[in-house]
């Protein structure tokens, strides 16, 4: 594998569905920092569960005036039924047809396992991706690398 | 990204000797059952070192996939505003999985002879949401990922929490 998209690179554009009937696309979201979280499936063990913690998180990245969107090769109505029982208050974006196509843009795609790998981005106002950072699968990375990658921009 | 971003002060609840050699901070959910399962334990743990560690826990609320927790979060520090921190800690633990039975708290309240009306109005004003944010955050800014988090002395326990596993890594924190 090539290995994740580095800083400096310019972001990939997409238009994902993020429920049945709605999609989002990343230059949509052009005038903000936008956090990309890349992860293998919705519906992973609960307490250690990488989205429920984001979505605590949610309000510190708002302070940064920031957008966050879970990317994974889930469909739009696993990630709805996902989103509503973990009350999840961000969207979740459905790489599902052609399967994976904007995780491989972003080098964010395992393809022994077919999902997506857990991988962050961190994309400046102008879609420029300023801080990535690929965990091991089974880890769930934290939110702290990611504030700090926000914080960063400021300066 | 691992170490511990807020260190141990006297703000926080602790039990054991402030100069123990070893410290263990776990962050936690009241209604999270792998802190339910990690509450014996740690128990154990504490006994097992006697005056050699001291515990302190701090708050780690998952408040929007458990809607129990940042109550039950808040009357422990309710209780703890009344010198009965722990005591609340571990009765929640204890009736962890009655925390959706809305008499628990104020019962729990009761059996520690603090007053019930006292604690629906500390919970109904947030009086202690603030602490509990606080917690949260610097366990955030610590790189918590999930709960229970642990830290021995500083620095992020990985691996599992068994009883061995917390052993292990506490001896070895001690020899070094």
């Amino acid at each position: 594998m090539a290995g994740i998209l580095t800083p400096g690179t310019t972001a990939p554009d997409f238009d994902l569905p993020v429920s049945p009937d709605k999609k989002l696309s990343l230059k949509d979201l052009r005038g903000k920092p936008v956090i990309l979280a890349f992860y293998p499936a919705d519906w992973s063990p609960v307490c250690g569960d990488q989205m429920a913690l984001y979505n605590e998180v949610l309000p510190e990245f708002k302070k940064f005036g920031a957008e966050l969107v879970g990317i994974s090769v889930d469909g739009a109505w696993c990630h709805a039924a996902y989103g509503k029982d973990h009350n999840l208050h961000f969207p979740l974006a459905a790489d599902f047809e052609p399967k994976g196509v904007v995780s491989r843009a972003y080098g964010a795609y395992h393809e022994d396992a077919g999902f997506s790998e857990r991988a962050l981005f961190v994309i400046d106002k102008d879609g420029i991706i300023r801080w990535s950072y690929l965990s091991p699968i089974a880890v769930n990375p934290g939110a702290e690398g990611i504030l700090q990658a926000l914080e960063d921009l400021e300066k | 990204m691992t170490k511990l971003s807020v260190a141990v002060s006297a703000k926080d609840h602790r039990q054991g000797d402030p100069d123990a050699p070893c410290t263990l901070v776990e962050y936690g959910d009241y209604q999270c059952p792998s802190c339910g399962q990690a509450y014996p334990i740690v128990k154990r743990v504490q006994k097992h070192y006697g005056k050699r560690l001291s515990f302190v826990f701090r708050n780690f609320p998952l408040t929007q996939m458990h809607p129990f927790a940042e109550p039950a979060a808040e009357t422990a520090e309710f209780a703890g505003a009344n010198g009965k921190f722990w005591e609340m800690h571990d009765l929640i633990y204890e009736n962890q999985e009655r925390l959706g039975d809305e008499e628990l708290l104020p019962e729990l309240a009761k059996q520690l002879h603090l007053a019930p009306a006292k604690l629906l109005e500390a919970l109904e004003s947030r009086e202690f949401e603030p602490r509990v944010k606080s917690d949260f955050s610097s366990g955030v800014r610590s790189g918590v990922n999930g709960t229970p988090s642990f830290f021995i002395n500083g620095q992020r326990h990985d691996g599992p929490y068994d009883f061995a596993s917390l052993v292990e890594a506490i001896d070895g924190t001690l020899e070094s």
